[in-house]
């Protein structure tokens, strides 16, 4: 039960050294997704070539950036141990909040931003503290968090959404920069790499260290002086302000509709799963939890693009994800090879 | 333990994709709200969809009945299309007439914008005739898709026994069945709108043409519009609810005898971003030269994927939401506004008073359901000149003393 993702070992030739740094990425079981992606990317293009071009492409990171936001907003969560089933609602909550705020006024748009950040804050703190000072398990908590999300916007709004989103609002998710190899290179994208590099940077401080102890041993990372509810709150906060943004790109992307954010929490926690990260914690990497969410993305558009019926996807999609995790449960479990190397015996579960 | 670990996972992974399943698909549950969320559903009552022999959701004889009703005039002034009716077979009402006035209206739910703007046009009409003293008391109960929470208003409206009249509009067909014959029952003027109930039981039941008529609407626009051989989209909002179904089975109907090829008939849930999603991947895949949808809410994230990949506009199905006809006369594009028309919400309250005056109602008020088309578009977005994108167009309320400000701040 030991962070497989630590500790470099000292003095090896760089050939080892670059095999180590792939490890270390994508490994711990994250093998998994980076091989279906590719599968899938490979799937695709040979049912559409044109998929391959690089506006196609853009245009499907552009649509797959909120998802992939969401799932490293979700995986601060799970790798503490925790759930957080509110970021469905609270993207849904936030895009109507944000329409009936700005009601079709560019001059109002950085202002409700700025409020809708401030909401995010607010959620995740909630989440995080009833969850780890009132000890009311994170399932439960967040999943209140979501009815309640879901009916305060229904009360406010008597029940559908009003007003409208600002052509300022609507930039982020839907403009970009015209280009001309990829036609427009979304600031969606730029946003997410921003974000991807911030998640990463968090992940190696010693902020990361602590919240991926804190979910492989709560009690341990206690005793070693860890506090743990606040490690934990602040994962919830992260998660919250994630789907802050994630709301901001999909309101951005396609505008206000009722049905914004429904079903996303399990979608977010699904590409989190798949990306090889152990629900109940302290496993995993935040980049392969975003491969999982770019993963689950590529194979919408797979079945799309395979003219398949829309009423068998979900299953495909449920097969096939049960493989995958069931596959890099069980590479995980076997003795890893990069770690074969002198130096100290890699300490496994 | 490494393999209970594996199993663990694979077990975890197993249950939230069920869940995830369960979200994204139309559990039964979940279908009288989806439902809704097509702003406005059909109201197919008198038979159960099932009993067909063309299909599980087509029945050839209304479909006939509906697409013939479009043709006919109307009774009555144009200028209140909330009054006129198609085909009127009038009863007599004189057994209700009374003084008493207590107006009890159950609602199936106010959760999507069309209902939003039906329920505003119907309390501003409440209010004109409680100044004029026809009605007294207006009780409302909000059922929020439920449908026992429905059947237990019904029965307290029942119970209470002064309503004077009840009016409901049904959450589904046939679970609301048994509670509109006890409201029957109790001797009460029962007046049902927008979707129907297995009874004829009530002394009127109000509705547009219906669902088949909307979904002909659109495909025939896109038949006449497109030439042989030009591909279509087909956007729904999820299958399995027959209101919906019965949109698409009149469109399917129409695109068999025509040349068009159907690309495909996609679920959206009504989600804008899987509609631009959607469209946007079946561009990356080759043209698309029209877009046929059930329900027009997120019309416009689909006309937006065409804009984003940099493609000619196609020949549009949409409704007549605002931010659809804004959207089209910015564009200039072909497009077509199928209408469920939202006025019938003023009729059942006119109907409430006209019984409890001993005046004849139609027993099956059947309203005109007529599409906006490029005629007459620009007339109706400046009448709603100052409404909200998610209002809708045909609303009826422009006479009524809160307009527009009723409408402007819900």
């Amino acid at each position: 039960m030991t962070v497989t993702t630590q500790q470099p070992p000292p003095q090896r030739g760089t050939g080892a050294r670059a095999a180590d740094l792939l490890a270390r990425v994508f490994g711990g079981g994250s093998a998994t997704v980076f091989a279906l992606l590719i599968v899938v990317f490979a799937a695709i293009f040979i049912v559409n070539p044109s998929f391959a071009e690089p506006p196609s492409l853009m245009a499907f990171l552009k649509q797959a950036a909120p998802l992939m936001i969401l799932a490293i907003g979700q995986y601060f969560v799970i790798v503490s141990g925790e759930f957080d089933l509110s970021v469905g609602s609270l993207v849904g909550a936030q895009v109507v909040i944000a329409a009936a705020l700005i009601d079709g006024e560019d001059g109002r748009t950085v202002p409700v931003i700025l409020l809708m950040v401030g909401f995010g804050i607010l959620v995740g703190l909630v989440n995080g503290l009833i969850t780890t000072l009132l000890k009311v398990q994170s399932f439960i908590t967040t999943l209140g968090m979501m009815l309640v999300l879901y009916g305060a916007i229904r009360l406010w709004t008597g029940g559908a959404p009003t007003g409208a989103l600002s052509e300022a609002f609507r930039q982020p998710g839907r403009g970009g920069i015209d280009m001309s190899v990829v036609r427009q290179l979304p600031y969606a994208l730029l946003i997410l790499i921003g974000i991807i590099v911030i998640a990463v940077a968090v992940m190696r401080s010693s902020y990361g260290r602590t919240l991926m102890a804190t979910g492989d041993n709560e009690r341990a990372a206690g005793f070693s002086g860890v506090r743990v509810w606040r490690v934990r709150t602040l994962a919830f906060v992260i998660s919250s302000v994630a789907a802050t943004l994630a709301a901001i790109l999909i309101g951005g992307y396609a505008g206000v509709t009722a049905q914004v954010g429904q079903g996303l929490e399990f979608t977010a926690i699904t590409a989190v799963v798949l990306g090889g990260v152990v629900l109940g914690g302290g496993r995993g990497s935040v980049v392969a939890a975003m491969a999982g969410a770019l993963t689950l993305e590529a194979l919408f558009v797979l079945f799309n693009q395979l003219s398949m019926p829309s009423t068998i996807r979900p299953a495909v999609q449920g097969v096939i994800i049960i493989a995958a995790v069931a596959y890099a449960a069980r590479e995980r479990a076997r003795p890893r090879h990069h770690q074969e190397v002198p130096t100290q015996p890699a300490t496994q579960s | 333990m490494r393999t209970t670990r594996a199993l663990l996972a694979a077990a975890a992974a197993a249950a939230l994709m069920l869940a995830a399943c369960t979200t994204d698909e139309p559990a039964d549950t979940t279908a009288p709200e989806e439902t809704e969320a097509a702003g406005d559903p059909g109201a197919e009552g008198e038979e159960p969809e099932e009993e067909t022999a063309d299909g599980e959701f087509f029945v050839r004889a209304d479909y006939d009945r509906q697409l013939a009703q479009r043709d006919i005039a109307p009774e009555g002034d144009p200028a209140t299309p909330w009054l006129q009716a198609i085909e009127p077979e009038y009863v007599d009402t004189a057994e209700f007439a009374q003084d008493g006035n207590t107006l009890c209206f159950s609602n199936a739910s106010v959760s999507n914008p069309w209902r939003v703007t039906g329920w505003i046009t119907m309390q501003q009409q409440v209010e004109v005739l409680q100044q004029q003293g026809l009605i007294g008391e207006f009780r409302v109960s909000d059922a929020a898709d439920d449908d026992n929470k429905q059947i237990s208003d019904i029965q307290a409206f029942i119970d209470a026994g002064d309503c004077n009249a009840i009016i409901i509009s049904p959450s589904t067909t046939a679970t609301l069945t048994p509670a509109v014959e006890a409201a029957c029952a109790s001797g009460v003027p029962v007046i049902v709108f927008d979707r129907g109930v297995n009874t004829d039981c009530m002394v009127t039941f109000i509705h547009p043409i219906g669902g088949y008529a909307y979904g002909a609407d659109g495909a025939e626009f896109l038949v006449e519009n497109l030439e042989p051989g030009d591909k279509v989209l087909a956007l729904r909002i999820l299958p399995g609810v027959d209101v919906l179904e019965n949109r698409w089975a009149a469109a399917q109907e129409i695109f068999a005898d025509s040349e068009l090829e159907i690309l495909g008939d996609e679920f959206t849930g009504g989600d804008g971003a899987e509609i631009k999603n959607l469209v946007t991947q079946y561009l990356q895949r080759g043209d698309v030269d029209g877009i046929w949808m059930d329900a027009g809410d997120g019309a416009v994230a689909a006309i937006e994927a065409f804009e984003d990949s940099g493609k000619d506009y196609p020949v549009m199905v949409g409704e007549d939401e605002l931010s659809f006809l804004r959207k089209w006369q910015e564009t200039g594009m072909t497009a077509v506004a199928p209408v469920y028309s939202n006025f019938q919400w003023r009729t059942p309250i006119l109907a409430a008073t006209m019984i409890w005056a001993g005046e004849q109602v139609p027993s099956e008020w059947v309203l005109p359901q007529d599409e906006i088309t490029e005629a007459d578009r620009d007339d109706f977005l400046e009448r709603n000149a100052d409404m909200p994108s998610l209002h809708y167009a045909k609303f009826g309320g422009e006479d009524l003393p809160g307009f527009p400000s009723a409408w402007q701040d819900r």
